[in-house]
C-alpha cells in the first residue's frame, strides 16, 4: 500500500523542498504541504504541474487523491511557520 | 491536434465557465468534484457548464493532457484553465476566484 513517506519521497527526488509533509494512511488519498525555492516567480498551476510531475506515473497509476498546497520560502515563513529540519 | 483536444478546446472557448468534474452537479462522484460546483454555486454562476468525464473515456484522457494537469475537476474560464479543486479553493478564500467569475461573465 502507498504510504505518506513514500509520496514524500518521490516529490523529493524530483523537486528540491525546504519543507514537504504529507498525511493520509489510507493508501488512497493524501494531503500535501510543500515549501520548494522552485516555485518561485511561477503561479499556483504551474507550481501544482511541478509537484505531479514529480509524481509522474504515480499520480496516475496509484494515488487517488491527493490535496496539496505550496509554497515558495517566502509565502511559507509569511504565513507564521517555521522551516524545520525535518526535510 | 487531435479530435479529442479540439472538441476541449471548442468546449472551453464557447463557453464562459466550463468545469469538468466527476459526476453531475446534481450527483458528484467525487468529493473533489462536489466543492468544486459548491463553490461555484457560491459564486453565484449561473451559466456554469458542467462535463462528466465519467461520461466520457476519451474526454476523461483528453482533458489531462490538455491542461497537462493530471486530476478532476478542472476549471476553465474564458478558455483559460484556471486550476483544479486546490487552487479553486485557494482562489475562493482569497476572493479571488469571485473576482475573475464576475469578469468572465460580465
Amino acid at each position: 500500500m502507498l504510504t505518506a513517506e513514500q509520496i514524500k519521497n518521490y516529490i523529493m527526488q524530483d523537486l528540491s523542498c525546504d519543507y514537504v509533509a504529507v498525511q493520509g494512511n489510507d493508501g488512497q488519498h493524501f494531503e500535501a504541504v510543500i515549501v520548494s525555492p522552485q516555485f518561485a516567480g511561477k503561479n499556483m498551476v504551474q507550481q501544482h504541474q511541478l509537484v505531479y510531475k514529480a509524481l509522474g506515473e504515480h499520480m496516475r497509476e496509484e494515488i487517488h487523491a491527493l490535496s496539496m498546497r505550496t509554497f515558495t520560502p517566502e509565502a511559507w515563513a509569511r504565513t507564521g511557520n517555521e522551516i524545520t529540519s525535518e526535510r | 491536434m487531435s479530435d479529442v483536444q479540439e472538441k476541449i478546446r471548442n468546449l472551453v472557448t464557447t463557453n464562459p465557465v466550463v468545469l469538468f468534474m466527476k459526476g453531475t452537479p446534481q450527483f458528484p462522484q467525487c468529493g473533489f468534484s462536489s466543492a468544486a460546483v459548491q463553490m461555484l454555486k457560491a459564486c453565484g454562476v449561473k451559466d456554469l457548464v458542467t462535463v462528466d468525464v465519467l461520461a466520457d473515456p476519451e474526454i476523461r484522457e483528453g482533458i489531462k493532457a490538455y491542461a497537462n494537469w493530471p486530476t478532476i475537476p478542472q476549471l476553465y474560464i474564458k478558455g483559460e484553465f484556471v486550476g483544479g479543486a486546490d487552487i479553486m479553493r485557494e482562489m475562493y478564500q482569497q476572493g479571488d476566484l469571485q473576482k475573475l467569475l464576475e469578469t468572465a461573465v460580465a
